[in-house]
């Protein structure tokens, strides 16, 4: 019998804790791949901070820290300086990542330091119970924006990857999505560049992919495909920001 | 037995720390027990730097100088004026006479006026007066040896500026003869 | 070797290189500047990296990353950074993670000023940030010790798996004193089978980690840790006993304000009062047995600090009712003469004698 499909040596037989319809079960299988594929397992070491993937150490196959909110790029510093030989990661969403991690994001960036974050962007807060983000768009309902997030009061949603990119040291940032197969390729696309860009030691990078929150968007798993498409893609568009190439 | 609490006192650039630095080494390398405490901060920037040291037979209990000075150095008028009143009775006060022309406001304490100067641009370069004062003051107390200095000196400067140990050891000299009864 | 003559910032971090330290994470900050400053020129030197982190907090949770791959890892700051560091710190006590944090404490509230203080006491013995958790603190009175002490920091922190506090002020900072670099004793050092160091495919992974969701499991955790501390308390006190036979006073003082005080004690000498003082090295673990060593000549305790009165929270609870116990202090980075000291003592025996 041939095998068509088989669970990536990537992640662990742990269940996964998201809830149904999330994207982040598909994100952590194209992390898990690609890893596998560059046969870097055996020495990748991830960094979870708080959020929805808390408990990512629980699922990627390979060594693993739990961070506090928003410091995975400082703690992922720490780690590659230690072993820059390693393949290191950082897992973040976008409260952690767009709003109480700025400043660890963006040095990391300066730095080049050469290390890979998977940024996931479902423009709300999911673990703690749907506030708004810095990413949350405009007139989006949220727990902490009953009305709709007004921009006079909050603030246009910041678009991370169009910021880091302006960093000199950023040397690869792309925004992809997950709301169907053919952005899902491409986004295993964007994951394995930027996970090659470290390993060739070109410096910090980091892919920002969209992805939804059925559970605190109120909407049915398809249904939220539907509205990250139609929402998000305008304010977000996806593509890349930055190459390797480029940066040289 | 030797129990030596000294403030070197001046502006910033007269090379007071360096002065007391000098002193707490030729101190280390007798063997006593030695100390250096600078004055820290925003006023060190332009103002007046000044340091404590202590030179002693004993264990050295606090570093700081309490009203206990046995000798100030001081380099211009604001550190007259501000540390006359730190030494004890019958305490040594060497002053820059070539930069203060005020005297000695106390007359428990024994003072003595230095040109250093004018003894140090005569002697050919005007940076060494902090070592013009520091010759006047090992005269004055004999705490450590010359020689000890000089040693001391040859370890801070290292063989690239060891073309300077004679034109400083010529400021210990001279400054010595200052004061020499 | 033949003694050095170092600045006290310079000497804490040649003592950390001395220790095998490689890695160093700090952001500028008065009076400890000259610690960074050090690393910054010679820890590459000794095959180690130093980094300048955008904030005090990125810098602790570099700390961790680093003290998680099994680095010998070190931070420094003062009393407003240390603050800021508390999260990280947290985390790392509650990772069981290795590592020397070096606080130069400076007087506060908020930005305070820059002057020598003791004002981080609290801060620094009762955790500092959330949760249960302790630091073995160290509060060298002279920059020998100071150096010791750091060397030593860093096998403690390894043998324990556990954030080791060096306690300093801007006076232990600032100030030249002769050093010189001595082995500190062997310790058989487990290994650290624990780091991030990659599985290589031959083992489960490794995972650093303080989250525990399970109420049971985070209990467990907090058991373990505490069991830890018992076995700290029993092996690791350190304190000195000064001059305390016969003592119609004893003082309690640590750091900086431990040797204002042995001047105290020659002035009062000198007027006929026997004093003496006991003074904790360890603040954490305290050392409470030293107050039951104290002679039935003496009639009262006087605490020393440069704060409004920290430390003397652990002098009643060590004396434990059994003498008066008094407290001098002062704060904001003024310094407690001798004669202020000498006043306090005889005014709580009961004026001039």
């Amino acid at each position: 019998m041939a095998v068509v499909f088989k669970r990536t040596e990537g992640l662990t037989e742990t269940p996964f804790h998201y809830c149904p319809g999330c994207t982040h079960g598909i994100i952590h299988r194209l992390v898990g791949e690609v890893l596998e594929e560059l046969g870097v397992l055996g020495k990748a070491v991830g960094v979870a901070p708080v959020g929805c993937s808390v408990l990512a150490y629980d699922y990627f196959n390979c060594d693993m820290h739990e961070a506090a909110h928003g410091r995975a790029p400082a703690v992922a510093t720490g780690i590659k300086r230690v072993l820059p030989e390693n393949v290191v990661f950082t897992y973040q969403g976008d409260g952690d990542l767009a709003s109480i991690g700025t400043a660890e994001i963006v040095h990391a960036a300066h730095r080049s330091e050469n290390i890979t974050t998977i940024f996931v962007n479902n423009a709300i807060y999911g673990m703690t119970g749907g506030q708004m983000a810095p990413t949350t768009l405009v007139g989006q309902k949220a727990t902490t924006s009953p009305y709709g997030r007004d921009p006079k009061h909050a603030g246009m949603p910041l678009k991370v990857s169009e910021m880091l990119a302006t960093i000199p040291g950023a040397s690869y940032v792309e925004r992809v999505s997950v709301h169907n197969p053919a952005n899902i390729r491409k986004a295993k696309k964007a994951i394995k560049k930027a996970f090659e860009c470290q390993l060739s030691g070109k410096g910090f990078s980091i892919v920002e992919v969209l992805s939804t929150c059925p559970t605190n968007w109120g909407l049915t798993p398809t249904e939220s495909l539907k509205w990250l498409e139609e929402n998000m893609l305008p304010y977000y568009p996806l593509g890349n920001f930055r190459s390797p190439e480029e940066v040289e | 037995m030797v129990n030596e609490r000294i403030i070197c006192a001046g502006f910033g650039g007269q090379g007071v720390m360096s002065m007391g630095q000098l002193l707490a080494y030729a101190g280390m390398i007798e063997g006593k027990n030695v100390s250096w405490l600078p004055s820290y901060g925003p006023e060190m920037r332009g103002g007046t730097a000044n340091c404590n040291v202590t030179v002693s037979d004993t264990p050295i209990g606090s570093p700081i100088i309490d009203h206990n000075a046995t000798a100030a150095i001081v380099m211009n008028l604001p550190s007259l004026i501000k540390f006359e009143k730190e030494l004890e009775k019958d305490g040594i006060l060497l002053i820059n006479s070539s930069l203060i022309e005020k005297k000695a406001e106390r007359d428990d304490v024994k003072a003595y006026y230095v040109p250093a100067n004018e003894i140090a641009v005569e002697i050919g370069n005007g940076k060494v007066a902090n070592m013009v004062m520091l010759g006047a003051y090992i005269e004055l107390t004999k705490v450590v040896k010359v020689e000890t200095v000089i040693e001391a000196l040859k370890k801070v400067f290292g063989p690239s500026k060891a073309h300077l140990i004679p034109l400083n050891e010529k400021a210990l000299e001279r400054g010595a003869e200052e004061v020499r009864g | 070797m033949a003694k050095i003559l170092m600045k006290g910032n310079e000497a804490i971090g040649a003592a950390a290189i001395k220790a095998g330290c490689k890695f160093f994470f700090g952001y500028p900050i008065t009076p400890q500047n000259e610690l960074p400053e050090y690393m910054a020129r010679e820890l590459g030197k000794a095959g180690g990296t130093f980094l300048q982190a955008e904030s005090e907090v990125a810098a602790i949770n570099m700390v961790y990353g680093a003290a998680g791959s099994g680095a010998r890892v070190m931070t420094s700051s003062s009393s407003p950074g240390i603050a800021l560091k508390q999260e990280g710190i947290s985390y790392i006590a509650g990772a069981e993670l290795p590592c020397v944090i070096v606080n130069i404490v400076r007087g506060g509230p908020g930005l305070g000023g820059i002057q020598p203080a003791q004002s981080d006491y609290y801060q620094s013995t009762r955790g500092g940030g959330n949760g249960d958790y302790k630091l073995v603190v160290y509060a060298p009175a002279n920059l020998q010790e100071a150096v010791d002490l750091v060397m030593e920091a860093f096998d403690v922190a390894d043998y324990y798996r556990n954030p080791v506090m060096v306690l300093g002020d801007g006076m232990i900072g600032q100030m030249m004193e002769p050093i010189e670099f001595r082995e500190p004793k062997k310790r058989e050092l487990p290994p650290k089978d624990w780091a991030t160091t990659g599985t290589e495919g031959k083992r489960k992974p490794n995972i650093i980690n303080s989250l525990r969701l399970d109420p049971a499991e985070l209990e467990k955790l907090n058991q373990k840790i505490q069991a830890k501390y018992r076995e700290i308390e029993k092996n690791e006190v350190r304190y000195e006993m000064y001059n305390i036979e016969n003592a119609e006073i004893v003082f309690a003082a640590y750091g900086t304000t431990s040797r204002i005080v042995k001047n105290a004690i020659e002035m009062l000498k000198q007027e006929g009062i026997n004093a003496g003082l006991i003074r904790p090295i360890t603040l954490w673990p305290f050392p409470h047995k030293a107050f039951d060593e104290i002679p039935e000549t003496a009639k009262a305790i006087l605490t020393v600090e440069m704060s409004c009165g920290q430390m003397i929270d652990d002098v009643k609870i060590a004396n434990n009712g059994r003498l008066p116990v008094g407290f001098y202090g002062r704060s904001g980075g003024m310094i407690p003469s001798p004669q202020e000291i000498v006043n306090k003592a005889k005014e709580m025996l009961g004026g001039a004698k």
